[in-house]
């Protein structure tokens, strides 16, 4: 804490904690304008529009200088005014300016601050350059010519996500954010958590519109439209129509679907508590088989693929309960069609997400039934707003409506699946009255609520001291992997969700999608919570009806077949592989040395040297050819090697020259001598 | 790709404890391997040393020194900083771009043999315009036709070993 104070506009404030010049200013009652400046990231400096004056020091930018006692700082002068008017012209002059069919269009901050700024001629010439669309992505659309280089999104991705997919290239005025070497967002290790698109402050990064699609389905009447809400949508898609963030407009929602058209509206709930008591299931049946354990939650599909790209090796700690989006898409093509007389491909499930993740999540081969996705649609919180709009519904004028049967409740425990911790406490609860008997009644578990990037505690249910911990944001999930691995933390459940905040702060909220937003998405959640009958996932009447009557009773065959997946090693960047030596004659054998992360990490690079050796030494320079090559998706069985068609795990530097022997130099068509 | 090259490309980066503040220090001896950086090296790098591939392969496409493509075997170097540019180092640039039926926006003849760049400053002024082959030859004072016979002599030193064979 700073004693002192400065003085803006002739105001003296108090410096308190701020960091620097801009909090303090924000903190008089001013609201300096900013495209760098987030809060949650580090400083960056690069916008210059929160330029303001300070006596004796002139020109600086507010956002990374610090405040010191005495400070004579203006923040509305002739010259500061000048220069944020010339700097919005400046981005105007090279931004594709096609405002009324963009996406970001009246939710623009390039846009607001030209209007709130003045600017309303732009002296300099237009960039007559068109950069090519990546709509490659599942999630994600970048138009480069609408980025005004900010490096927000650089910035989130990198320091909350860890994941660095975004990065400036190139320099001065053919600087571009791109991925690495400008691949298509698909071709990367991007897990479409879209946390870029909720920073980035113009339509440069959008979410992938599936509305179209949607209305399409409900006009058509061959099809019979079914609509799943997830829990975090109904306390944000209200900041659309102007009302406060966290506002709870469930039954609104409902009626706004059911006057544009769809046939029946039922709430993911009654999957999230599905997902529950699976997951308990599986993790009382691991505590209790000795099975893989620390248990790792499979609700997200950003942490599902991060896991999947970046840690091979715990993909069996993964729960592998699908998600509560997918357990529902399941219900319905496999039980709910044949229940109103139609096949899987005659019923439409729509789902609305708080998460871009949840497209790619739906597009997984895995997830269909009879040749058609379970999930055929998923609409963010702002794709659905876009489409109530324009139906033309007056949102504020909407009587509630309630959710149709037998897919349209759920418990408390499945309502706080939308905050980070939910799943921990709905698991927590069930457990308890599992164990308990009927006389546990409301289990509150509060040290998994919270805006904290990890939370770790024990709970001891009957008998048993269970080690948990809950962590958002995938740099902050990195970061306890590696206690986990070094052996500094240890626990046996772990709940992971990609997005700070969990649900309520996904890629697909309303802007804006920061800190103080999400805080009051996180307590209306839990409000509704508060005032919620059926508190526990067994207590859901319904669930219990769906266990035993479509799915031959609880952890039945059809019930695994139905709710539970798999995963699969992903390489997270496409490429060629690395020639080692050159091309070989005939009667070549192919081999490619793994020299991915998870394999470098365990001697692929010595493997790889010992192999270059023996093909000299044993004088088959003209048989072998040999590369290095990124990932051949099998990274949890050491180093992996692939000779022709046949792939050999484990390889180690010990074993390299037993391998090569056997494996390779007898293929080689030539008596070698080794 | 020669054998052995990805032994050194190791090497470098042991060399420098992988330390992600010897990137640039550690590009440019790659460069120096490969003549150019390749994709799939770059990707090396940045999983040798834990960082992001958009990081690298933004460090590699900011530097001019850095090129992703492969390079001919002479690099014809241009100047064209303010004295040898008034100097009428466009003409020159031109001429060479011409001969070798450049198009626009690539530098490297097809066969790989002449890569033709322009560079800001050379800080030889007194002799502009100045055109350098491979930073060891020194040309001062140039001209369309006097470039054009430079580059006739390496074309013609080119020719002379596949006419002997």
């Amino acid at each position: 804490m700073q004693t002192g104070q400065v003085y803006i506009d002739g105001q003296a404030v108090p410096v308190g904690d701020a960091q620097n010049i801009l909090e303090v200013v924000r903190k008089a009652g001013i609201e300096l304008p900013t495209f760098c400046y987030h809060s949650e990231l580090s400083v960056y400096g690069a916008c210059r529009l929160c330029m303001v004056e300070v006596e004796s020091m002139g020109l600086v930018a507010s956002c990374s200088t610090p405040p010191a006692d005495g400070m004579i700082i203006h923040t509305n002068t002739r010259r500061t005014r000048r220069l944020r008017r010339m700097i919005l012209e400046l981005l105007l002059a090279n931004h594709d300016r096609e405002c009324p069919t963009c996406a970001k269009n009246t939710g623009c901050k390039l846009q607001k601050l030209a209007r709130q700024y003045g600017v309303n001629t732009i002296r300099f010439g237009n960039r007559d350059e068109k950069l090519p669309i990546d709509a490659s992505g599942s999630s994600i659309v970048k138009d480069p010519n609408k980025c005004i280089l900010c490096g927000d999104c650089v910035r989130m991705c990198r320091e909350v996500q860890g994941l660095g997919i975004w990065d400036f290239a190139h320099r001065g005025s053919k600087t571009q954010v791109t991925t690495a070497f400008g691949k298509d967002l698909a071709d990367v290790a991007c897990v479409n958590c879209g946390q870029c698109v909720a920073v980035c402050p113009t339509g440069a990064l959008t979410v992938k519109s599936e509305i179209d699609r949607a209305w399409s389905a409900i006009h058509d009447p061959a099809k019979t439209v079914v609509v799943q809400i997830a829990p975090a949508v109904r306390v944000a898609l209200g900041e659309e129509f102007g009302l406060a963030a966290g506002s709870a407009v469930t039954g609104k929602i409902v009626a706004a679907l059911k006057k544009m058209g769809v046939d029946r509206v039922f709430d993911t709930l009654i999957a999230a508590d599905l997902t529950t008591i699976e997951e308990s299931m599986e993790f009382m049946s691991r505590m209790e088989n000795g099975g893989k354990l620390p248990l790792f939650t499979s609700c997200c599909p950003g942490w599902i693929k991060y896991c999947e790209q970046m840690h091979g090796e715990l993909l069996e700690n993964l729960s592998s309960c699908r998600s509560p989006q997918q357990m529902f898409g399941s219900l319905v093509k496999k039980h709910y069609a044949k229940k109103i007389g139609k096949t899987s491909g005659e019923v439409v499930c729509i789902s609305v997400m708080p998460c871009t993740a949840k497209k790619f999540e739906a597009q997984r081969p895995e997830f269909t039934t009879d040749g058609v996705y379970d999930v055929d649609i998923v609409l963010t919180t702002v794709e659905l707003a876009q489409m109530i709009k324009e139906a033309g519904l007056v949102f504020d004028d909407l009587e509630p409506a309630g959710f149709d049967n037998p897919l349209g409740m759920g418990s408390g425990g499945a309502l706080i699946f939308g905050a980070s911790g939910g799943v921990m406490e709905s698991v927590v609860r069930f457990v308890s009255g599992y164990l308990g008997g009927p006389e546990v009644g409301r289990v509150d578990y509060h040290p998994a609520r919270g805006i904290e990037g990890i939370k770790e505690a024990a709970v001891t249910v009957k008998d048993k001291t269970l080690k948990v911990a809950v962590v958002n944001g995938l740099a902050n999930a990195e970061n306890l992997l590696q206690r986990i691995k070094n052996g500094e933390a240890d626990y046996h459940l772990v709940e992971v969700m990609a997005c700070p905040g969990g649900c309520v702060g996904g890629g697909g909220q309303p802007d804006a999608n920061d800190t103080a937003a999400r805080v009051q998405r996180l307590k209306s959640i839990y409000r509704l919570d508060a005032v919620e009958q059926v508190h526990k996932a067994q207590d859901n009447v319904y669930v219990n009806k769906i266990i035993n009557e479509w799915l031959q009773g609880p952890g039945s065959h059809a019930a695994h077949h139905d709710l539970h997946t798999g995963y699969v090693h992903r390489r997270r960047i496409t490429g060629k592989p690395m020639e080692i030596t050159g091309d070989a004659g005939n009667g070549q054998v192919d081999v490619s040395v793994c020299i991915g992360t998870g394999c470098y990490l365990r001697g692929s690079y010595e493997v790889l040297t010992r192999f270059t050796d023996l093909v000299r030494v044993c004088g088959l320079e003209g048989y072998v050819r040999l590369n290095g090559t990124f990932c051949l998706e099998h990274c949890d069985q050491g180093v992996s090697v692939r000779v022709n068609d046949e792939i050999i795990t484990g390889v180690t530097p010990e074993n390299a020259e037993e391998v090569f022997r056997n494996k390779i130099a007898v293929r080689c068509g030539t008596t070698v001598q080794v | 790709m020669q054998p052995r090259k990805f032994e050194k490309l190791q090497e470098i980066i042991n060399k420098h404890e992988g330390k992600v503040s010897h990137l640039i220090a550690i590009l440019q001896e790659v460069q120096a391997e490969y003549r150019y950086l390749p994709e799939e090296v770059l990707t090396y790098v940045a999983t040798a040393m834990g960082v992001s591939p958009a990081t690298v392969y933004g460090v590699a496409t900011f530097y001019a020194q850095f090129s992703l493509v492969p390079k001919g075997k002479y690099i014809i170097r241009v100047c064209d900083g303010t004295a040898c540019h008034v100097r009428g180092a466009a003409p020159i640039n031109f001429a060479l771009r011409k001969e070798l039926a450049l198009p626009d926006q690539q530098q490297t003849t097809d066969d790989l043999q002449f890569t033709v760049e322009t560079v800001s400053c050379l800080g030889a002024c007194g002799l502009a315009p100045v055109v350098t082959i491979n930073d060891q030859e020194v040309h001062g004072q140039m001209t369309p036709e006097g470039v054009l016979a430079v580059l006739a002599k390496l074309q013609a030193r080119e020719q002379q070993p596949a006419e002997q064979a």
